[in-house]
């Protein structure tokens, strides 16, 4: 089936808009203010090696464009995830829900309340948790990988498992 | 007989057209629904074209490249409460339907609305003409409050309301009275707080939606101030998620009214809370203190715990609602599965407009289908109705009412995954041809039914857009069921 090409409604979104900004000013300029030349030799608009593991545990490598969202990449590069990015990227559902490495998770930009209130809804949330569409790719992230977490068989279980966290 | 000669011919030409690289016989779908030979294709019909059906279609279309798929829908007009039960000031959400329309184009995907499964066609006809039905038809019932003073005037099922600003067809006549000072909300999950936001919305706000213009201009004429979102256990029990809470906050000119008393002991309990639970409480207490400060609001809305329905009370005549009489509660247990019990105290509450929203629930469908009526559900083990055949279902009818879009789409998935390892297992039989909707249809035509395809949809979809584009607004939706199929059907 056909996915996606190209996933720009979310310009149509007031607050999206302002966040796709933000964040993707803040990693533009990001190369040269905040990192070490060594880990940023890069123009903006660089590319960027990116390893995604599936929910069935395999593993696509893509080259990233710096500035992409990772919803942007996996429906651009067609990484047939299903149901991803339900919401096409306006903060409104938590389908486009990946698991980050500590070490990355931790240099990842901060999360807004927004982006947590949907995630606090997705499956299978652990503390490197982040939505794809809210982390945009940067040079420091070369060779990093991200995990698609596994479809989960039972509600009920994902439900106990949640309230014992 | 020349005529039989030419359509054969027909035929001959569409397959010579294109061939399938996986079997010898056709897949294009035009041919495909002429002949419905290709005795590999497994033929799966889903009835409800909501996000369960939709999701359903979508897995089983990419999972395997020989599938069929046929969604039939009861209204004209396809997404089901993508369409209906999504609040129109949550227009991101309605994004899914883009991924829908693609799966509703799909060369081996096809719409049928208009058609009333149980009524115009059955459940066994639709097992003879198919390997596999997935029921997706939601929950169309309510739970109903069961207190007296029920069916006064003024008082409403959040489904209804619901439908009525969202322009489901059977909710256009519902005209309720907003000439009130307070309204109470029964229930205090997501649709609660949709009700609530919506009635204290500003217009300046809500004409930027598809909300229809009819509950529009009944909000503009509303004196509701005061919206109470009233629930029977406490503040950690409670069942909305918590960007619908910070839109309650965010809501100009508009305060928190809760009562401090509700949220005693609830900071000291936080630490024990999973994340979700945790975030959503501390935003609660949150509240708690920053709107006792806050003056500059003529518009309230609070939440009330711990007080469950005895009855409606009615006004001196007898027939329109004037408030209701709670029963005081305390919980047993802790955590989410705490339960309410009555004190004996009761307490009443004034209000002109009560919008009972305790959940929805789903109906039985055809007698040949087994269904629990405790559970409300269609009993199944993974999406597999239990004791039954070649029958699968997905979304409420299959898990209850509850969870978020999501949800839907993994539980479909989830459907649509064992249909397709019974499939493969051979547990389902699909080395039978089956004449798919071509049999269907030509039950429909002899019954008098005329489907609604997709393509007809979109036409009814431009005629939307149009008239709301005339308003400022990104949709108007047609309210009536036989306009829309002139519109459907109509020649231009």
């Amino acid at each position: 089936m056909a996915l996606r090409v190209c996933v720009r409604p979310l310009i149509f979104s007031n607050r999206v808009r302002v966040w796709g900004e933000t964040l993707g000013l803040r990693n533009v300029i990001r190369p040269f203010s905040r990192h070490h030349a060594l880990l940023s030799n890069s123009s903006p608009g660089s590319k960027v090696l990116l390893h995604f593991i599936n929910q069935s545990g395999a593993k696509t490598s893509v080259t990233a464009t710096e500035g992409e969202s990772l919803l942007d990449i996996v429906i651009n590069k067609n990484l047939q995830i299903d149901g991803f990015g339900a919401c096409e990227g306006t903060l409104a559902c938590s389908t486009c829900h990946l698991i980050f490495d500590e070490s990355v998770y931790e240099r990842l930009e901060p999360m807004a309340d927004e982006e947590m209130d949907m995630l606090d809804l997705a499956y299978g949330l652990t503390k490197t948790s982040r939505l794809g569409c809210q982390v945009i790719v940067a040079p420091w992230m070369n060779g990093m990988t991200v995990r698609v977490p596994q479809g989960i068989k039972d509600q009920r279980v994902t439900q106990e498992a949640k309230n014992k966290q | 007989m020349r005529n039989i000669k030419r359509s054969f011919l027909a035929m001959h030409n569409l397959l010579q057209a294109s061939r399938c690289p996986r079997c010898p016989c056709v897949l294009s779908s035009s041919a495909q629904r002429l002949f419905s030979t290709c005795a590999s294709s497994p033929k799966v019909c889903i009835v409800g074209g909501g996000p369960a059906g939709f999701y359903t279609a979508q897995h089983l279309l990419r999972a395997r490249s020989d599938v069929v798929v046929d969604i039939y829908e009861r209204l004209p007009v396809p997404f089901g409460l993508v369409r209906f039960g999504v609040a129109p000031d949550h227009p991101e959400v309605k994004n899914v339907i883009n991924t829908f329309t693609q799966t509703a184009q799909h060369e081996r995907c096809s719409f049928y609305g208009n058609v009333s499964v149980g009524t115009d066609v059955g459940v066994e006809e639709l097992k003879k003409a198919y390997h596999a039905v997935v029921l997706s038809y939601g929950a169309e019932g309510n739970r109903p409050m069961g207190v007296p003073g029920e069916n006064l005037a003024g008082v409403f099922s959040a489904r209804d309301f619901v439908g009525w600003y969202n322009g489901l067809p059977s909710n256009k006549e519902l005209c309720p009275d907003l000439s009130c000072d307070t309204a109470v909300v029964l229930g205090q999950g997501n649709v609660a707080l949709d009700v609530a936001r919506i009635l204290l919305s500003p217009l300046d706000f809500l004409k930027k939606t598809d909300i229809t213009q009819q509950a529009l201009e009944s909000l503009r004429a509303s004196r509701v101030r005061r919206v109470l979102i009233v629930g029977r256990r406490g503040p950690l029990q409670i069942a909305c998620t918590i960007k619908e809470v910070r839109e309650m906050i965010n809501l100009p000119e508009t305060k928190a009214d809760m009562l401090p008393g509700d949220f005693e002991g609830i900071a000291e309990a936080l630490k024990d809370l999973p994340r979700p639970r945790k975030r959503l409480t501390e935003l609660m207490l949150k509240t708690v203190k920053v709107d006792e400060g806050r003056q500059k609001a003529n518009k309230q809305w609070g939440f009330r715990f711990l007080r469950s329905a005895l009855e409606v009370l009615p006004d001196a005549d007898g027939k329109k609602v004037t408030g209701i009489r709670l029963a005081v509660n305390t919980l047993e247990g802790s955590g989410e599965e705490a339960r309410a019990l009555p004190t004996g105290q009761t307490q009443d509450l004034e209000c002109g407009l009560l919008i009972s929203s305790i959940g929805y629930k789903s109906l039985p469908i055809d007698p040949s289908v087994p269904f629990d009526s405790r559970t409300s559900t269609v009993p199944n083990e993974m999406g597999r109705v239990s004791h039954t055949g070649g029958l699968y279902c997905s979304g409420w009818v299959k898990r209850g009412p509850t969870g978020v879009i999501a949800t839907t789409m993994n539980d479909s998935f989830e459907t649509a995954r064992v249909l397709l390892k019974d499939v493969d297992s051979g547990t389902l039989d699909v080395s039978v041809n089956k004449a798919g909707a071509q049999e269907i249809t030509g039950l429909l035509k002899s019954r008098g039914v005329r489907p609604v395809s997709f393509s007809e949809w979109e036409k009814i979809n431009s005629e939307e857009m149009r008239r709301g584009e005339a308003l400022g607004k990104p949709r108007e939706k047609v309210l009536d069921v036989r306009e829309m199929l002139e519109v459907a059907w109509s020649s231009s």
